[in-house]
């Protein structure tokens, strides 16, 4: 029978199936990080369990850690935490990377760099933003604590077989416009409950044009609209990614792997239960103005009038959204002043969105009274961005260039937001408060955010070029 | 757990969508490694407000949430049901949710009663009418009664059968510990080994 390449995964992983029952499903690798673990390691010491299979088990500190030093986490109660997971690591036995490891990072960029995220494996981590490692043809999905538990006491999962989504994305992006604005499209014509209750399948000839990093920013994002897990079929832009990483399968296990992974694409016959549709080459740079990534709009566009939407709760959201975002409906969103840029994240913190906005940054200044934090995704990518210079880039600018970490994608450490400040950000949550209480967010993509702390407003890097010839 | 078989209590209307986890339980609660004693974190930014429903002393003791579509989106966190649970919440009503979050809320015993937007409708504006509405939530007729409403709601037969029972789900899963082993003898040898 034909499959899906997320039917091919599941099936590969099911430990039993059982009439009315969900299925036990297998799991491959299972990475934690401080802030969802504490509690899980408490409940195994408890009930006197052990961590069934530590070997396949990695962990990570990247939540509460600092991004302007290696040493001191100033806050007690985040250095408790963090302390917590080094004991509990050490106790069971499992692999950690603390702050100051050359592997430390964002869960998310620390696991498919070291070539850990394989094609059709299955991963989870309690972290919703598991969904990133989808973009290798993996099955991954964020769990709760409770679940984080049952990995680790039995690494596996009871788990119902999810509905099937096909987004076919025609077309090809125009220039300047990157898998952030895709992703970032995409949740706003299918709004943040569209894909709820399904594993989605992103393909069509613009995600194929994608790179692992462009992949994995449109899979990371597949949680914001509600998707399960968002998977993208492995290919030889998969392959020559992986291939030398530390944990890719070397010789001939290398030739056998690349030999399954090729079974893996989704059979032509098989039947999704839904499908949706994007044209690429329509896209522009696009930015949210409200409090839930659905509520974005093109960067050449206004503030949306909360009455012209469609529902009640649609309405009353956008009139909540715009008053919490101080905005008034109507202005062009070029006109939006921001506070802070940030650049960073499991979204966009990776080498090829540093070096996109470093493009931008090359020569220009950030605008007075703006800050730009760029905070790599993991000590790799800084290690490797200092190589090719780009912290140069960035520091000349007048931007912070700081340690990895998840900094301020979420108001956990140090780097937050003041009340009232206005972000442009390349993170994925716009929520009210989460870059710090009070705080205000547009989601965007490296190059308007670069361009953005060039100008003081939101931009695009077209836009500079324009000022440059005035 | 606790078992769940029929609940009797009173309601909080939240007349809000798209009330994501961390608008539940914002990060900085986060931080802590305990279990419980997340009740101060519930709903904390938006507590602050003398005006937000959970500060009118006319729903103080309620034990049931009404929300609108959308609720429990966003970040993984259990912590956002362990914040309802502590602060004495035992069911949230809602049109739908966010999938991690209903499934945390299962295994936690805080039953997640799906009903459609009109029926949550009515029950705001029920409760809002006469705070002290009594609601009944039964598990085991699958059924939620107010007011001379009679709403029924789905859920799977398996998520009903471990609430009622009370069932850990690591307890479950260990039974069929040989399943697991006899897989593990096939799995492929180019498998990712960590350590
Ligand atoms: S970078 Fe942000 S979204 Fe990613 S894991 Fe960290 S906090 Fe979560």
């Amino acid at each position: 029978m034909s499959r899906t390449l997320a039917q091919k995964v599941w099936d590969a992983h099911v430990v039993r199936r059982a009439e009315g029952e969900p299925d036990l499903l297998y799991i491959d690798l299972h990475l934690l990080h401080e802030v969802t673990s504490p509690q899980a390691f408490d409940g195994l010491r408890l009930a006197g369990r052990a961590v069934r299979r530590p070997d396949l088990t990695i962990a990570t500190e990247d939540h509460n850690t600092p991004t302007d030093n290696l040493l001191t986490i100033a806050d007690p109660v985040s250095r408790t935490q963090i302390e917590t997971l080094r004991k509990n690591c050490a106790e069971f036995g499992v692999k950690l990377h603390p702050l100051g490891d050359p592997q430390q990072g964002v869960v998310h960029v620390m696991g498919p760099q070291q070539g850990l995220t394989q094609p059709g494996m299955t991963i989870v981590c309690g972290d919703s933003h598991t969904s990133t490692h989808g973009a290798f043809g993996s099955l991954a999905f964020g769990i709760g604590t409770s679940e984080v538990e049952h990995v680790l006491a039995t690494q596996t999962l009871p788990q119902a077989l999810p509905k099937q989504m096909a987004v076919t994305v025609t077309g090809e992006l125009p220039p300047g416009v990157s898998a952030k604005d895709l992703i970032l499209a995409l949740i706003t014509q299918e709004g943040t409950g569209g894909g709820r209750g399904y594993v989605v399948e992103y393909r069509g000839p613009a995600i194929e044009k994608l790179s692992m990093e462009g992949r994995m920013t449109v899979s990371n994002m597949s949680i914001e609209w509600g998707a399960k897990a968002g998977l993208i079929a492995p290919d030889e832009t998969t392959f020559a990614w992986l291939k030398g990483r530390t944990f890719a399968p070397q010789g001939q296990a290398w030739d056998d792997a690349v030999a399954y992974w090729k079974t893996l694409p989704t059979d032509s016959g098989a039947v999704f239960d839904k499908e949706v549709f994007l044209d690429a080459s329509a896209l522009t740079p696009f930015v949210t103005w409200g409090t839930n990534p659905g509520q974005g709009a093109s960067l050449d566009s206004v503030v949306p009038d909360p009455e012209s939407f469609g529902t009640e709760s649609e309405r009353a959201a956008a009139r909540r959204a715009v008053e919490y975002m101080d905005l008034t409906p109507g202005t062009a969103l070029r006109d939006v002043n921001v506070d802070v840029v940030f650049v960073g994240s499991c979204t966009n913190g990776r080498l090829e969105d540093l070096r996109t906005a470093a493009d931008v940054l090359r020569g220009r200044k950030v605008a007075d009274g703006v800050r730009m934090l760029v905070v790599p995704g993991s000590a790799a990518v800084r290690e490797q961005a200092e190589e090719e210079g780009l912290h140069e880039v960035f520091t000349a600018a007048g931007a912070e260039w700081r340690f990895a970490g998840c900094s301020m994608c979420l108001g956990m450490n140090p780097d937050t937001l003041q009340p009232g400040q206005r972000s442009a950000s390349t993170s994925n949550r716009n929520f009210e408060g989460r870059q710090g209480k009070g705080g205000r967010t547009h989601l965007v993509s490296p190059a308007v955010a670069a361009a953005t702390a060039v100008t003081g407003h939101l931009s695009a890097p077209a836009d500079l070029d324009a000022v440059g010839a005035r | 757990m606790e078992k769940f078989t029929v609940h009797t209590g009173t309601a909080v209307p939240l007349r809000r969508s798209n009330v994501d986890t961390d608008q539940i339980i914002p990060a900085v609660y986060l931080k802590r490694v305990t279990r419980t004693g997340f009740e101060d974190g519930l709903f904390s930014a938006w507590r602050e407000d003398p005006s937000f429903v959970l500060n009118n002393p006319a729903y103080a003791g309620a034990s049931i949430l009404v929300a609108g579509p959308e609720f429990g989106t966003g970040s993984s966190r259990e912590h956002a049901v362990w914040a309802l649970n502590d602060y004495g919440f035992r069911v949230v009503v809602s049109p739908r949710y966010g999938d991690i979050f209903r499934g945390n809320s299962l295994k936690q015993g805080l039953l997640t009663v799906e009903l459609p937007q009109a029926a949550v409708e009515t029950l705001w504006d029920l409760v809002e009418a006469d705070p002290a509405t009594s609601i009944e939530v039964d598990l085991v007729a699958r059924e939620v009664r107010a007011g001379g409403h009679t709403w029924a709601f789905a859920l799977d037969d398996f998520s009903r059968w471990r609430l009622l029972e009370g069932l850990d789900d690591i307890g479950l899963t260990l039974r069929h510990a040989d399943a697991i082993t006899e897989f593990e003898s096939h799995r492929p040898a180019f498998g990712v080994l960590v350590g």
